[in-house]
């Protein structure tokens, strides 16, 4: 029963509203939801997990869950993962406990909701559940220009979702139903003359929920602003949700479309690895760095959604987006957790006022050296896995004879992108941890256990997908 | 019990109401509200026993004349009780909105002033009652009367006050050009088909040798309806009426009016559109003002500051939403709903978004004494239960999934690519976009504006319970809205 996985979230919700204790009702929560989500994605085959709910008869409608295929197991268990690193790394402001716990589980029973839902209306519905308490906590809990940041991400977000919601109604019009697996049955009925309006429709509303370039400005100040919990839940789990429906709807249902934007995309990519990759170099604050980078990582996934568009029936290129969102789900979520506590303990995120960290917190130096080094792409680490299988999937079709095809092309350019990556990880890292100790880190403290057993949690997964992979490959069987 | 009781029992209500009123010399009023309220209660527990004529054919009144004017089917039941609750709410409203009402009637201590606010309510209800089971154009003309007649005065009925005595003569002299085209109109379709029965109108279409004329009457008609459900062209007098008016008589316009002047569009255009003669151009007709009243709806509400105006623009929007719906015509079929009912289902979520939001402007209006967005700033912080339900209901006025609005506006869209509209699909995709950042505009003030120590509102029980209600079923029906279909069947 996959509702259940939903509706925990939301009760625990309900829960703090009434009074109960935040932090504990959402940590609790949290956990339970690790535990069935494990047990869940584990034996996803079963086949015992659907539940529907009938909601409307004309069209029919159905609040539906259940595992289409190991791609949402893979995406229910990085939200749960995140989700319980999210609740156990925050820290509330003084009296808005119930804010700032009960809009986390919001955001994590909607992400839970989308990657779970069989029918098209709940999986978008469900994200919109979690956009409005990412506004809200953003605007409200913020750091910074809070403010601009939160109408900014509104906007485009809004905007973002409207035009993805014209293209899945004209989808769902097309095939003539709503339940998603009916609907890649019908894939035949969407002519091409459509699939090319469509293909487009989802690029950019897909495109803007997960930053593609051009449409990526939303995320960095977002990002740098938001609350530890919004920015981890968000940049980890929810953006996800872009690329989880690329591969669920727009692959099987129109390819032809696709195929005739791949050029476009191809470039955008490139935009998102090379330019944004550049922006990020040139940033002076740590959570305005973390947020560009994490632009700037989408570059490899929509890489991935390339080959898979340009060589149909090449399941490597499927299970390297898969992968590679959970690496970077994962990585992403440990960076903005740790920022969060520099933050904390040095009063300042801007790389000038940092230096030398390492003496004052050599824990914190230590688990942020980790997380950075995942987000390079160290061998060993999820991450790694992910992007090396990107980009052996970029290059599936190869062949000597033909010489390099535009996706190839974009795979060697954007491997720059790994040197880049490592040029602003390792830059930052030297500025906060190395040096000689500034007036900000002479007295940092280091962290304390409750700080380091998300952190753990979250390593602990990068390692084990980083040195073997099948642990998801697996399950994408 | 004939449906007909339903409308002769409202109407009884309000007279009994006014007299006693009148001759009561009690200082408070408000029991006059209250007792309006039950009998509204009663009344519509009833509903669901009437029945028509085909039902019993055999009673001495399922014969009687007056079922040439009066007819009672499932959608005449679903808008009589949606005129009942409407003015349910509204008269709830009002007890609640009585501060305000007595100190720009009488003296501000006395309430002597008030009284005939809660029984007028109900003149128009009935009205409205009787224009959900119209058949006869005539007949119909007559309860749309009955209905503006009582506008009239609900909207100036604070006559010490300035803007609401302009509202009220702004809506008389539109109110009254408005039903000189809706009378000529129907002298014209009279002239051409030679019966006003709606019935009777659709036999003889087909043999029409020249449909021109009927066609003029038609848009004339259109047009005077337009007043009534608030769109292009007959929508200047929407933003003004709106503000100057009594905040319930603001919510009774935006909701119970307009339902009622679709209610009339639909009976009217109905034997037209099933017609092949006819269709085309009033199709045409429907896409054009539906374009028009959602674009100028949302893109005129972008500017506003002041949230009732704003809330005007936003009834604007909604019925080019509306409109858009009778543009993609369809009957109804075994697999997907008809224009209709998706009509009749977008009022019913618009009934609860709307209503709920002025119970809270009513509020903010007497508390904070003002209505202007920048008066609910910091409303997160000093009243977080009431700022998260006005955010749940402004986002489903916006059109949020899991929100009854979305499951409006999802119908109306489906209807619209059925029907292939491409250029009212893409105006009614910018202006969904555009209504996303106006009602956004005001969660923003609420949440994240700070209020400068605005003092936290009081909520008296009765706006509390409706508030409630109101975002419980937005929020129900949003994920489940099953309950409203049924009430159509």
């Amino acid at each position: 029963m996959l509702a259940l996985l939903v509706t925990l979230p939301i009760a625990a919700f309900i829960a703090i509203l009434f009074g109960a204790p935040a932090r504990l009702t959402a940590i609790a929560a949290s956990a339970i939801n690790l535990a069935l989500g494990l047990y869940a994605a584990i034996t996803w085959q079963c086949g015992c997990w659907t539940f529907s709910l009938p909601v409307l008869a004309k069209p029919s409608l159905h609040l539906a869950f259940g595992f289409a295929d190991g791609m949402s197991a893979v995406m229910i268990l990085l939200s749960v993962i995140v989700t319980l690193a999210a609740v156990l790394s925050g820290k509330a402001p003084e009296g808005k406990e119930k804010l700032y716990f009960g809009s986390s589980l919001l955001i994590s029973a909607g992400a839970l909701g989308a990657f779970a839902a069989t029918d098209l209306f709940f999986f978008f519905a469900f994200h919109e559940l979690a956009l409005i308490p990412t506004f809200l906590m953003i605007g409200m809990l913020g750091r910074g220009d809070r403010r601009e940041a939160a109408w900014k991400i509104t906007i485009y977000l809004g905007l973002g979702s409207m035009v993805l919601l014209a293209g899945l109604v004209w989808l769902a019009n097309l095939t003539g139903t709503y339940d998603m697996a009916l609907m890649v049955k019908a894939a035949h009925q969407v002519d091409p003359a459509s699939q090319k309006g469509i293909a487009a429709l989802l690029l950019v509303g897909f495109g803007t929920l997960v930053s593609l370039f051009p449409f990526h400005s939303w995320a960095a100040p977002a990002y740098a602003s938001a609350p530890a919990p919004v920015a981890m839940l968000h940049a980890g789990v929810l953006k996800k949700f872009g690329l989880y429906g690329l591969l669920r709807l727009a692959i099987p249902l129109v390819p032809e479309g696709l195929q005739f934007w791949l050029t476009p995309l191809l470039v955008l990519l490139l935009g998102n690895i090379l330019w944004v990759g550049w922006v990020t170099i040139s940033q002076k604050r740590l959570d305005s760095m973390l947020g560009n980078s994490s632009v700037m990582h989408m570059g490899y996934i929509f890489l991935a959604i390339a080959a898979l568009i340009a060589f149909p029936a090449n399941p490597l290129a499927q299970s390297a987006a898969v992968v590679l969102m959970f690496a970077h789900g994962i990585s992403i979520a440990l960076l903005f957790g740790l920022a969060d506590r520099i933050e904390r303990s040095t009063g300042t995120l801007d790389l000038q006022e940092l230096g030398g960290l390492a003496k004052s917190a050599p824990g914190l130096a230590f688990l942020f050296g980790i997380a950075a080094m995942a987000s390079i792409g160290l061998p060993g680490l999820a991450n790694f896995s992910g992007e090396i299988l990107v980009f052996l999937a970029a290059f599936k079709s190869y062949n000597g004879t033909s010489g390099l095809g535009p996706v190839q092309i974009t795979c060697i350019l954007s491997i720059w992108g790994v040197v880049i990556s490592a040029v602003y990880m390792l830059r930052a890292y030297r500025k906060t941890f190395q040096g000689p100790s500034v007036a900000a880190t002479a007295n940092a403290d280091d962290l304390t256990l409750a700080d380091r057993i998300p952190a753990t949690l979250l390593i602990i997964t990068l390692f084990a997908v980083g040195l073997y992979p099948n642990l998801l490959l697996n399950l994408l069987k | 019990m004939p449906a007909y009781y339903l409308e002769a029992l409202t109407v009884t209500l309000g007279i009994i109401l006014l007299m006693a009123e009148t001759f009561c010399s009690c200082k408070g009023k408000s029991w006059v509200g209250i007792a309006a309220a039950v009998g509204l209660v009663a009344i519509l527990g009833l509903t669901f026993t009437a029945i028509g004529p085909e039902a019993k054919p055999t009673a001495a009144w399922a014969s009687w004349p007056l079922w040439n004017f009066y007819q009672f089917d499932s959608l005449a039941r679903f808008y009589k009780i949606f005129a009942l609750v409407t003015t349910l709410f509204v008269i709830l409203l009002a007890i609640d909105f009585r501060s305000i009402l007595a100190r720009f009637t009488d003296t501000p201590d006395s309430e002597a002033g008030t009284g005939e606010f809660y029984a007028l309510p109900l003149f128009a209800c009935a009205g409205m009652m009787w224009l959900a089971s119209a058949k006869d154009l005539a007949g119909a003309f007559v309860s749309l009367e009955l209905v503006t007649v009582t506008f009239y005065i609900l909207v100036a009925y604070m006559r010490r006050n300035v803007g609401s005595l302009e509202a009220g003569v702004k809506y008389l002299i539109l109110g009254a050009l408005s039903t000189g085209f809706l009378v000529y109109g129907i002298a014209w379709v009279y002239g051409a088909t030679g019966t006003m029965r709606l019935a009777e109108i659709a036999n003889c279409l087909p043999h029409l040798t020249n449909t021109t004329p009927l066609l003029f009457g038609i848009a004339f008609v259109m047009i005077g309806l337009c007043f009534k459900i608030g769109a292009v062209p007959m929508q200047v007098w929407i933003p003004d009426v709106y503000q100057g008016a009594p905040t319930p008589t603001t919510a009774f316009l935006s909701v119970g009016s307009k339902a009622a002047g679709f209610i009339l569009t639909i009976r009217f255009l109905e034997p037209f559109l099933a017609s092949e003669v006819t269709r085309g151009p009033i199709l045409t007709l429907l896409l054009i003002l539906a374009c028009a009243t959602l674009l100028f709806g949302n893109l005129a509400a972008i500017p506003q500051t002041n949230f009732k105006r704003l809330l005007a623009y936003s009834s604007i929007a909604h019925a080019g939403f509306l409109l858009l719906a009778l543009a993609a015509w369809k009957p109804e079929t075994a697999i997907s709903e008809g224009s209709i009912k998706v009509v009749s289902f977008y009022l019913a979520t618009y009934l609860l978004m709307t209503l709920g939001v002025f119970f809270v402007l009513a509020q903010v209006r007497i508390q904070r004494d003002g209505e202007t967005i920048h008066d609910f700033n910091g409303l997160g912080k000093s009243n977080p239960a009431l700022a998260l339900a006005l955010t749940v209901l402004l986002a489903a006025l916006a059109g949020v999934p899991l929100t009854a609005g979305f499951i409006g506006k999802f119908m109306v869209f489906s209807l619209a690519l059925d029907a292939q509209l491409w250029p009212g699909i893409v105006v009614a995709f910018i202006s969904a976009a555009a209504g996303f950042y106006y009602y956004f505009n005001v969660i923003r003030a609420m949440w994240w504006r700070d209020s400068h120590n605005a003092p936290s509102l009081i909520l008296p029980p009765i706006s509390k319970v409706c508030i409630g209600v109101l975002t419980i079923a937005v929020l129900v029906c949003g994920i489940w809205p099953q309950p409203i279909w049924s009430l159509l069947k």
